[in-house]
């Protein structure tokens, strides 16, 4: 019988019952929608970084990553091929590269660039450059002179598709090497910096000039899903020894900008959802409380007839909280509603690209759905609604006959 | 016989800006069970000041209440509302009833803050609303009800299950005179049927003449 009284009350000011309902929709959509939006944005920067070049893991030698030079480079690259085949699941891809810096230059321009080299092949399957070059061609698999150069860089240098580009860089002799490569491709990436950093060479052009053998920078490898980065990092270190020879990393530790700004994303996610709650929140007990002191009369009356003032507090609470649920069960259901209509188009942020850019971010947001999420946007509007609504009923339960007779 | 009101020495003042107003000045009153009772008197006097107080819905300054053998002085704002829950029926004037319920949830609402289970409130509330002449009316909302329908309803919320006493303000002073005494003569029925105690109030000298014991009151004083 509450139910049926608070559900008849509810329909009672239908017009009020609308504007709360509205709140709350508007509240828990832009919750579920935002919250995926920013969760796109965290899917879209991990995408990013670990395509651009990083991967789920890399392997490198001890020091490489203090001072990544030629001498620091992994000597015996079978020991780690050896072990990745034992460790690596099934679907997941590894490469090997010769990562250093070097000088790039033409008649006109230089600069400091990072040179990779790469095994055209496997590199396909880890990083973006197996599908980004736009104009030209991509490397074969021991390509002596071709190079792959950024349309970034391409534009700073003045030149184009043909061209010669020379690069230098210290070799494993300590002595300054340097090789005319012909511009054999040109990509572009999610990020201009990006286009402007890397010059892509093969494995084999890279090491004959640079005199480093058989040897490589970093073994960078892709895990389906990119999931369990950490336990197939953890299975490597065990299998690589404990020597201190080399040095495993997933990409929570290569990218610790990234990896910070997850950890803060979702603190502003929870901050976006108690931001929406409290204008919600100030509407809904707005509203509720002038319900009940519409209502006085009828409170000052089951007061009289013996009615406890905790059972007028759970009477205005099963009413808030009816319309709290209708109010989420549409929220919800527009909010999942706007992000499947979104996520295969995604939102184009290109126009805004050079500030979204600096931000790390990709050019497409494709909004993410996390049950977690929804889970607590709707916890945090029924429990904090429930809590707000209390006033008005702890009001409703104070009301006393007397009062309630007197008001004419 | 057995006493079931018993008034004594009781005060209540209250302030009016400033100004302190007497609503109650010594006032001592004995009422049996089984009595009808109307309170008689001008505007202002105090009937509805005692019969607050005689409902347990408001305090005494002074003095004290004793109401089917419980003294309120005792009691404190839970216990208060048990005993109005239980044992005493209420009418008022106006807004009697639950808008968004049937004359019959109306009744049957009480009952269920009684505890009473489901098929006995729906049996009871049937009967009831019956007995005041409301048969083919259960399922009508207060607002499709004419105004004496409506206090029907409340006496019948009354009395159902069964109280030691009945309080009415002014039950008929919204109504036509041929409605009050309709109504004035469903309470008197009921007072015989259900040997319940009535006490209620009014400046009507039609009510006046209907009740069995007429109790005068004038500036908050019991006039003989
Ligand atoms: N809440 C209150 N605050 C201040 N004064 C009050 C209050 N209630 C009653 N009074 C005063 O107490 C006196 C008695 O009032 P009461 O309502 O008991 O009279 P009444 O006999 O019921 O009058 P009526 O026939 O108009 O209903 C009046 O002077 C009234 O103005
Ligand atoms: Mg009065």
């Amino acid at each position: 019988m509450d139910i049926t009284i608070a559900w008849r009350n509810i329909w009672r000011n239908p017009r009020r019952t609308a504007v709360i309902l509205i709140a709350v929709v508007i509240g828990i959509w832009s919750m579920v929608f935002m919250g995926a939006l920013m969760r796109g944005v965290e899917v879209g920067m991990i995408d990013n970084g670990i395509s651009t070049l990083t991967g789920d893991l890399q392997v490198h030698s001890r020091n490489y990553r203090n001072d990544p030079i030629v001498e620091n480079s992994i000597r015996e690259p079978e020991l780690v091929h050896a072990a990745l085949s034992k460790v690596l699941p099934p679907g997941a891809h590894s490469a090997f590269r010769v990562r250093l810096n070097a000088v790039a230059g033409n008649a006109r321009h230089s600069a400091g660039v990072t040179l990779v080299g790469i095994d055209a092949s496997a590199e396909k399957a880890v990083s973006f450059i197996g599908d980004a070059v736009t104009d030209g061609e991509y490397l074969s698999e021991s390509d002596a002179n071709g190079i792959l150069v950024g349309q970034e860089l391409l534009e700073t240098f003045d030149t184009r598709l043909g061209r010669k580009i020379i690069l230098m860089a210290q070799d494993a002799d300590g002595e300054i090497a340097s090789k005319a490569f012909r511009i054999k491709g040109i990509f572009q990436a999610e990020m201009k910096a990006t286009e402007k950093q890397f010059v892509f060479v093969s494995g084999s052009a890279a090491r004959k000039m640079l005199k480093m053998g058989n040897q490589v920078s970093e073994v960078c490898v892709a895990l389906p899903g990119h999931r369990n980065s950490e336990a197939v990092v953890a299975d490597l270190r065990r299998e690589l020894g404990t020597g201190g020879e080399f040095e495993v990393n997933t990409w929570r530790e290569l990218l610790p900008v990234l990896n910070a700004y997850l950890e803060m994303s979702n603190s502003f996610i929870f901050i976006w959802y108690v931001v929406m709650f409290v204008a919600m929140g100030f509407g809904l007990t707005n509203t509720t409380l002038m319900a009940v002191f519409e209502r006085m009369r009828e409170f000052g009356l089951l007061k009289a007839l013996g009615m406890r003032p905790a059972r007028i507090i759970r009477q205005v609470l099963i009413e808030s909280s009816i319309i709290l649920m209708i109010g989420m069960v549409i929220g919800n259901l527009l909010g999942i509603l706007s992000v499947l209509l979104l996520s295969n188009t995604g939102i184009d942020l290109s126009d805004l690209a050079a500030g979204v850019e600096y931000a790390g971010m990709s050019r497409m947001i494709y909004p993410v759905l996390l049950e977690s999420d929804i889970l607590v946007s709707n916890l945090v509007v029924f429990v904090l609604g429930a809590l707000v609504s209390l006033y008005p009923a702890s009001k409703a339960a104070r009301f006393t006959p007397i009062q309630a007779m007197a008001q004419t | 016989m057995e006493t079931i009101v018993q008034c004594r020495g009781i005060q209540k003042k209250y302030m009016q800006g400033k100004v302190e107003v007497r609503a109650l000045d010594n006032v001592d009153l004995d009422i049996a069970k089984g009595e009808f009772v109307a309170l008689a008197g001008p505007s202002g006097s105090g009937k509805t000041t005692l019969l607050n107080l005689i409902g347990g819905l408001d305090t005494v300054d002074a003095g004290k209440v004793i109401v089917d053998g419980e003294n309120y002085a005792e009691l404190n704002g839970a216990a208060l509302a048990e005993l109005r829950l239980h044992r005493i029926g209420f009418v008022f004037q106006a807004y009697n009833l639950i808008p968004v319920l049937s004359a019959r949830e109306n009744v049957e609402y009480v009952m269920l803050l009684q505890g009473v289970g489901t098929a006995e409130r729906r049996e009871r509330s049937r009967m009831i609303l019956d007995e005041v002449g409301l048969e083919n009316k259960y399922d009508r909302r207060p607002s499709e009800l004419s105004g004496g329908q409506q206090q029907r309803v409340a006496v019948a919320r009354a009395i159902v299950s069964n109280p030691s006493i009945v309080l009415a303000d002014e039950p008929t002073a919204n109504l036509d005179s041929k409605t009050g005494e309709g109504l004035l003569k469903i309470m008197r029925e009921m007072n015989e049927k259900k040997k319940a105690t009535f006490i209620f109030s009014t400046h009507d000298k039609m009510v006046m003449d209907c009740a069995r014991r007429l109790v005068m009151i004038q500036d908050g004083r019991i006039a003989r």
